[in-house]
């Protein structure tokens, strides 16, 4: 039996009509999160947590949240310091623009931009975009001790799908790196209530998972 | 760096996985989900479910496949066969697919790729190709397990559904496929040097010297793995249940693999490993 205070714990999966919620939900049951997928600003803005996931193209997310009204309760729930883990497009939206069809703007909620993988590596050799492969993450500046990721091995592999990367103006939220092709990019941030990972915990196995639970273990919600 | 994904194809028909030569002469090999389940545990980088006789009335077994393997399976499902709408296409996400792999409605109606991509991202939005060399060694494409002529170049098409915005090809070759041979490398070579998407490579593989051929080689980002794989499976487990339908003559007769070397996951990926392939271990 859960007790009350587990109960009561309400985490809001945002639904802005992207991409495929089913597998972070999913992956939210299994390991014991009691969360829900809602587009309603009053559920967020009633929430003790968010997650923020997404596959897609930026603007269309952009345009829905604000067709659906979210921008503002997103950006005051992160405001006010409640915990916040966006997933791959769910990482972008959090930053100021995206380069994608020229000048995007996001939630801005972490300063930087989304950047495009360049066709061709420093080497000259073609680069396939979107990158969709197991990819491993490892160290930046930032000690991943009190972070979800404070139990996964370093050079864990992780599974990536995307064509944009995102770009910190300020180093000091980067909590992984990795490499794809050369190219050495920002894969997840942390920065005080905001965790957000490039690729996507919920289909990289158990590893994955454990994650999910380190988040929800380390902000009290399970 | 750059990994490539091992990934374990199921074809499906009904409640059953089965496995085709040339796509076809299905034969009946067991459960689904207790191939998914194993491949899991057995460190597959991602499922792909092709439901290979795709009529409307078995539509629903191919669901409650998806669902149950998605409940417990978390690595990335691919699932194709069949889908021509978007409304197909939003209910096997919905039943837990995290990809579509179209094919035939892809030829026929190719504004549907534009729609899906759009709708779902480019990166949903697989394209199957099944290529049959012509003759006059051009390769053509076909739709329906490789029954269908559409009389469309292969390697025309596949510039096509990359300026089209899909997130990646399967490209399989129909000759190849069921028989161990060997994959096509040139088919899949040049494929893959036309195309900025991955290209996930299918049919052919016999053993485990095959797949660093395909990789090295055809240059494929990923490689699909049916007979290989399962007939490991079969060899491995005596207690293979089939729902008790369809050709299962070949689970019952005395197993004979032919030209298969049936190997793991585990000895696939460190067989990679050894020659210098990266893939998640």
């Amino acid at each position: 039996m859960q007790n009350i205070k587990d109960v009561m714990k309400n985490i809001v999966i945002v639904d802005y009509h992207l991409g495929n919620l089913f597998s972070v939900k999913q992956a939210c049951d299994t390991i014991g999160i009691n969360a829900r997928v809602s587009s309603s600003k009053v559920d967020i803005e009633d929430a003790d947590a968010l997650i923020l996931p997404g596959v897609g193209a930026f603007i269309e997310a952009m345009q829905n949240l604000e067709q659906l009204g979210l921008i503002d309760p997103l950006k005051k729930s992160v405001q006010q310091g409640k915990p916040l883990f966006g997933v791959c497009l769910g990482l972008q939206l959090l930053f100021t623009r995206s380069e994608e069809f020229g000048s995007g703007l996001g939630l801005d909620l972490i300063s930087g931009t989304i950047k495009k993988f360049p066709p061709t590596s420093a080497q000259g050799s073609k680069v396939k975009v979107p990158q969709i492969a197991w990819n491993t993450i490892y160290r930046d500046t930032q000690n991943w001790q009190n972070s979800p990721l404070f139990d996964v091995p370093e050079n864990e592999f992780m599974y990536f799908v995307h064509s944009y990367f995102v770009e910190p103006k300020d180093s000091s939220c980067v909590l992984t790196k990795t490499n794809y092709e050369g190219l050495e990019y920002c894969s997840s941030v942390l920065q005080d209530n905001i965790f957000a990972t490039q690729f996507h915990p919920e289909k990289s196995a158990e590893k994955g998972l454990a994650i999910y639970k380190n988040w929800a273990s380390n902000n009290n919600l399970i | 760096m750059k990994t490539v994904r091992i990934i374990p194809r199921l074809d499906i028909k009904g409640p059953n996985l089965v496995k085709g030569i040339h796509l076809e002469g299905l034969r009946v090999l067991g459960k689904p989900s207790d191939f998914a389940k194993y491949y899991y545990e057995n460190g597959a980088d991602e499922l792909m479910f092709m439901d290979v006789v795709a009529s409307l009335y078995e539509r629903n077994s191919l669901h409650s496949i998806i669902s149950e393997t998605a409940k417990s399976i978390f690595i990335p499902i691919t699932v194709g066969g069949g889908l021509r709408s978007i409304s197909d296409i939003k209910e096997v996400l919905r039943a837990g697919a995290d990809k579509v792999c179209l094919n035939t409605a892809a030829i026929n109606n190719p504004k549907l790729i534009k729609d899906a991509t759009r709708m779902f991202g480019s990166s949903t939005i697989v394209v199957a190709i099944e290529a049959i060399k012509e003759n006059n060694g051009s390769y053509l494409a076909y739709t329906d397990n490789g029954r269908e002529h559409t009389g469309l170049d292969v390697f025309e098409w596949a510039q096509r559904l990359d300026e089209m915005g899909v997130g990646e090809l399967v490209v399989t070759s129909v000759d190849k496929e069921g028989t161990g041979e060997g994959f096509d490398l040139d088919l899949v070579a040049k494929i893959g040097s036309l195309v900025s998407v991955p290209v996930i490579a299918h049919g052919g593989a016999g053993r485990k010297e095959h797949i660093p051929e395909i990789i090295k080689q055809g240059k494929a980002d990923a490689v699909a793995l049916g007979s290989l794989l399962h007939y490991h499976f079969i060899k491995n487990n005596v207690s293979v249940h089939a729902a008790e339908e369809g050709n299962i003559e070949f689970l019952s007769q005395k197993r004979n693999f032919h030209t298969f070397e049936p190997c793991s996951l585990s000895e696939i990926k460190s067989y990679l490993v050894g020659n210098q392939i990266e893939c998640r271990i």
